[in-house]
């Protein structure tokens, strides 16, 4: 993968988790079972960090396992 | 549905029918549950047993983030391409469809008072990159007869001079957040990305989402390119229109910025 299709691809991703894991509403109600933002926060940004560095990861298909 | 529910968006009734294209998490398809006027968009989880702890260890894994957040993306698009959305955090899950209605209901007031603020616009995405890591292959200086003393004195230089960029490309990023903050109704600051993040010898200065009506979008897009063609050594990158992820949680006071306009969009 070249080094443009890598920041292209990365870029829109973290665009996107800036959006999802920080922001977004919160339906709230004693039963919601929504996720942890904070904990999520650094848990994606240090793997993202680390895939990146390392230039590994993101190539394969969405979503299947490594 | 009584299973694990995983909620995209709130927004205002469409038809549903338009949407048997659109697949969510694990392809699954989407339905609504509606309370008076408003309606949340979701998907059964197809696995039984899904749970918090076990969607949680699942987005541990990069590729299974960036699977569940394109999928919340695209849901999160279709439906603010067909009515206005509020959409959700990432990962809400609830125990089947009366407990959405019941979220909504309790709800209820709120979230019209968001989906009233947001109609008709969008969000822009704005970073700037400033030069910052380049200013220090700067001219090394004159050179005495002790190298040690030249190396902690390039050291020193190099270090002041990354600072006083670093400045600058804030000051200017300030000028051109605040020139931008003129055409929006609103503006959020995201968290700086991380220098791996960012485009070689770069340093995010500004990460920035505006809340813009649906009609400025363009001139909004034009102005950031010709505030970025007049800053030079500054990257500007627009993303977007993305749907108001970063505007939802926003008191439905409305903003003293320029361009705003009173009264309910539809």
């Amino acid at each position: 993968m070249s080094a443009a299709a890598l920041d292209r691809r990365e870029v829109a991703l973290v665009d996107l988790l800036d959006r999802l894991l920080a922001t977004g509403l919160v339906l709230t109600g004693d039963l919601t079972l929504a996720i942890a933002d904070v904990d999520l926060v650094h848990i994606s940004l240090r793997a993202l960090v680390t895939s990146i560095g390392a230039e590994v990861g993101l190539a394969g298909p969405a979503g299947g396992r490594p | 549905m009584t299973g694990t529910v995983y909620t995209y968006a709130v927004a205002r009734p469409f038809d549903p029918a338009s949407l048997a294209g659109v697949r969510g998490i694990d392809g699954a398809r989407i339905h609504l549950v509606r309370y008076r006027d408003v309606v949340a968009v979701l998907s059964a989880l197809p696995t039984p047993g899904v749970d918090e702890a076990a969607l949680r260890a699942r987005l541990e894994t990069l590729e299974e983030l960036e699977a569940v957040a394109r999928a919340h993306h695209a849901v999160v698009e279709a439906v603010a391409a067909r009515s206005v959305a509020l959409p959700l955090r990432l990962a809400t899950l609830h125990r089947g469809d009366a407990r959405v209605a019941d979220a909504l209901r309790q709800g209820y007031e709120g979230f019209c008072a968001g989906l009233d603020r947001l109609a008709g616009r969008v969000e822009l995405g704005v970073k700037i990159h400033g030069g910052v890591r380049d200013a220090c292959t700067a001219d090394p200086g004159p050179s005495t007869s002790s190298p040690g003393r030249d190396y902690l004195r390039r050291l020193h230089r190099q270090r002041r001079q990354r600072e006083g960029a670093r400045e600058r490309a804030g000051a200017a990023a300030r000028e051109i957040d605040a020139a931008l903050a003129e055409l929006a109704i609103d503006r959020r600051h995201h968290r700086p990305q991380a220098p791996p993040l960012c485009p070689a010898g770069r340093e995010n200065v500004l990460n920035a989402a505006y809340l813009v009506e649906r009609r400025r979008g363009e001139e909004f897009i034009e102005r950031a390119r010709a505030l970025a063609a007049h800053t030079p050594g500054m990257e500007v990158e627009v993303t977007g229109p993305w749907a108001p992820y970063s505007f939802v949680d926003t008191p439905s006071a409305p903003s003293p910025a320029a361009g705003h306009e009173d009264g309910r969009h539809t």
